[in-house]
């Protein structure tokens, strides 16, 4: 690793530490911004319970006070106070339940969808303009222009209620099996995408054919050469993949009746339980913002010739 | 060839010098009259098959979406059962495709012609038609006010930060920096389901309009513009080292003058093109915001409100799910095909 990228990696570390600040930042004055704040419900209550709340959760203290006091405790102690809906429960506590499923299914999203993608992206590549290729290339058009929403409740509508192949309901280990390839589904197409052009690139580069004309097998050109360096750009894509993911369970989750964290989102968005809404945000931006800090580092790494600048 | 006498001198043919006779010249003019750049790509985007079709299904929902609610005999709030002064009438609710209600039963039995309701009713007794093909006019209408309230917040400060440089330059790219690598669906939804109540619409002309849809375009106002003129930026400042700049530049022009007369003409076909594609895209962030609740105010349906509605009929009302589904695939696939299409079309960098 030479100066340069050592230079890159500290300026984008600076830049992901500054984006969640702002996160954090946005998200506090945003929910501030609510009538009555975040920590008070709609309903009326007395003047002396309100005070009472008020004290309790630091509101009579000057906005800028509470703010420091908000980031110092999401900061230090990763705490994001109390629910306001779910009375004694934890923001923290209720998003470690719902870690455990959601991470369970990006983390099989992920891996099906680039899988798959980078196999079937591979193989259009390699038959370029044959059947398969073109078959691949309109199937794949297709799942991009479809938002995961509508892709998941037709799958829901399909396999789940005609053909009852699999249960509705998601909270059981086979009831994952449609929400994951819902999420896949979109991924997985642009991976395609992704690797049939860059496969197409590397395939036209000189030391292919110099690989060809000295007699290499051409498995092993495909394998060792091709495939390799066409996997650089598939890197890239697995930041904004990740985020994908993330907003695509907040309505997977909710019409498969996942347990996870994007259900409790959503409920909490519709519940008005803004304690929730501000913890969730956070915890999901901070790691979609590592995520993305991630892939491009190892872009970076993986390929040395690429300016990023 | 003949053997030259002297290998090394030049040998010069003189039959290759002769004046060109009046045959030669007529044969050097060019018959077709000049093509401008504008009239090139149309003929390019008109032989490329897939892109001119995608643009007809797009006019095609487009028009339809406008011109049938004019005629349509229902309106989307309209509840059938519901009549003054009667007691509601629960046999239109959730009627299947062309079928009655029983009033509507007894009139044509009188001999009486009824309109048909083509997808049947919803659960309040509306017809289910009228209400899809408002939800395309919602959904398209959204997608194109917000790409173009994009489309002049990122041409205007891409071109500034793209033409005067610096400092200005500086400043703003690092603000770009940081709106693009937040997270925008997170952002969004934090702001919508806030913004609608921040805001107070009532006695303004945008109460109509609904407090969700005016927060969708501030989101879309306050995230989305950074690519937009992350690109203009790029362009311009390829553009500014122009001749034609400097040569503006001496004689005395103003900066917003070289701007808007020089610069952003020739970054015309980029702008379309990603205005193009930024379309589907407002539209898929509206029916997903829809979807979660963030979206239109009810009665007004979206195609993603629709969409989320029908999911608790599953079961029974299955249809009332795919008809929005494939409605708004359709468009967000011609559009997407059209736009890549007017990109091959009028990007002259990537013909070669």
């Amino acid at each position: 690793m030479n100066t340069k990228t050592l230079k890159y990696i500290i300026k984008r570390l600076l830049l992901a530490l500054l984006t969640i600040w702002v996160v954090i930042t946005v998200t506090f004055f945003v929910m501030h911004a609510v009538p009555g704040g975040p920590f008070l419900g709609e309903k009326a209550i007395s003047a002396e319970a309100q005070a009472a709340l008020e004290a309790k959760y630091g509101l009579n203290k000057p906005l800028f006070e509470q703010y420091l006091t908000y980031l110092r405790d999401v900061v230090f102690k990763f705490d994001f106070g109390p629910s306001i809906k779910q009375r004694g429960r934890m923001v923290i506590d209720i998003l470690s339940d719902g870690f455990r499923t959601s991470a369970k299914l990006g983390i099989m999203a992920v891996a099906g969808s680039t899988v798959l993608g980078v196999i079937l992206g591979a193989l259009a590549a390699l038959r370029r303009n044959k059947l398969i290729d073109k078959i691949i290339m309109v199937v794949t058009t297709a799942f991009v222009s479809m938002p995961s929403f509508i892709m998941g409740s037709l799958l829901l509508a399909v396999f789940a209620v005609s053909l009852g192949w699999f249960p509705a309901n998601g909270s059981t280990s086979s009831g994952l099996v449609l929400p994951v390839i819902t999420l896949a589904l979109y991924p997985m197409a642009y991976i395609t995408r992704l690797t049939r052009s860059s496969m197409l690139d590397v395939l036209g580069q000189d030391y292919i054919r110099t690989a060809k004309a000295k007699g290499v097998p051409a498995r092993k050109v495909i394998f060792k050469h091709a495939l390799k360096n066409s996997l650089i750009p598939v890197i890239t894509y697995l930041g904004p993949e990740l985020a994908y993911i993330v907003t695509g369970s907040l309505v997977v989750e909710q019409i498969f009746a996942v347990p996870g964290i994007g259900r409790a989102f959503v409920s909490s968005i519709t519940n008005r339980d803004y304690t929730m809404i501000m913890g969730t945000t956070i915890v999901l931006a901070i790691l979609i913002v590592v995520m993305n800090l991630v892939s491009d580092i190892c872009y970076k790494i993986a390929d040395p010739r690429i300016n990023l600048e | 060839m003949k053997m030259m006498k002297k290998p090394f001198s030049m040998q010069v043919d003189l039959e290759q010098f002769i004046p060109a006779t009046d045959k030669d010249k007529e044969y050097m003019v060019q018959m077709r009259p000049s093509s401008t750049f504008f009239r090139d790509g149309l003929k390019r985007l008109l032989k490329n098959k897939v892109a001119t079709a995608a643009f007809i299904i797009i006019v095609i929902i487009t028009l339809s979406s406008i011109i049938i609610p004019f005629f349509w005999p229902y309106s989307y709030d309209q509840q059938l059962g519901v009549v003054p002064r009667k007691p509601v009438d629960p046999s239109f609710n959730n009627l299947a495709p062309f079928e009655y209600g029983e009033t509507e039963q007894k009139r044509i039995a009188e001999g009486e012609s009824v309109f048909p309701h083509i997808f049947g009713t919803d659960s309040a007794g509306r017809d289910y038609f009228i209400r899809i093909v408002y939800g395309t006019r919602i959904s398209l209408a959204v997608g194109f006010f917000a790409s173009i309230i994009v489309l002049i917040i990122g041409l205007t400060i891409g071109s500034i930060a793209g033409y005067f440089g610096g400092k200005i330059d500086l400043v703003i790219m690092r603000i770009v920096d940081i709106i693009y690598s937040l997270p925008d669906m997170l952002m969004v939804i934090l702001l919508a389901s806030v913004l609608k109540l921040v805001l107070d619409l009532e006695g303004t002309i945008l109460e109509k309009i609904g407090s969700n849809i005016i927060s969708l375009f501030i989101v879309f106002a306050l995230l989305y513009w950074v690519s937009m003129s992350r690109l203009i930026r790029g362009q311009i400042l390829s553009l500014r080292e122009q001749e034609y700049v400097l040569s503006s530049q001496a004689t005395g022009a103003k900066g917003s003058w070289i701007i808007k007369k020089h610069l952003l003409p020739n970054c015309i076909s980029v702008i379309i093109i990603s205005t193009a594609l930024q379309i589907p895209n407002a539209i898929f962030t509206e029916s997903y915001l829809s979807f979660l609740g963030l979206g239109v105010n009810a009665p007004m349906p979206s195609l993603g409100s629709l969409a989320s509605d029908a999911l608790n009929g599953i079961t029974t009302y299955t249809y009332r799910l795919i008809i929005p589904a494939v409605v708004i695939s359709l468009i967000v696939l011609s559009l997407n095909l059209f736009g890549d299409g007017l990109r091959d079309a009028f990007d002259p960098k990537l013909n070669g």
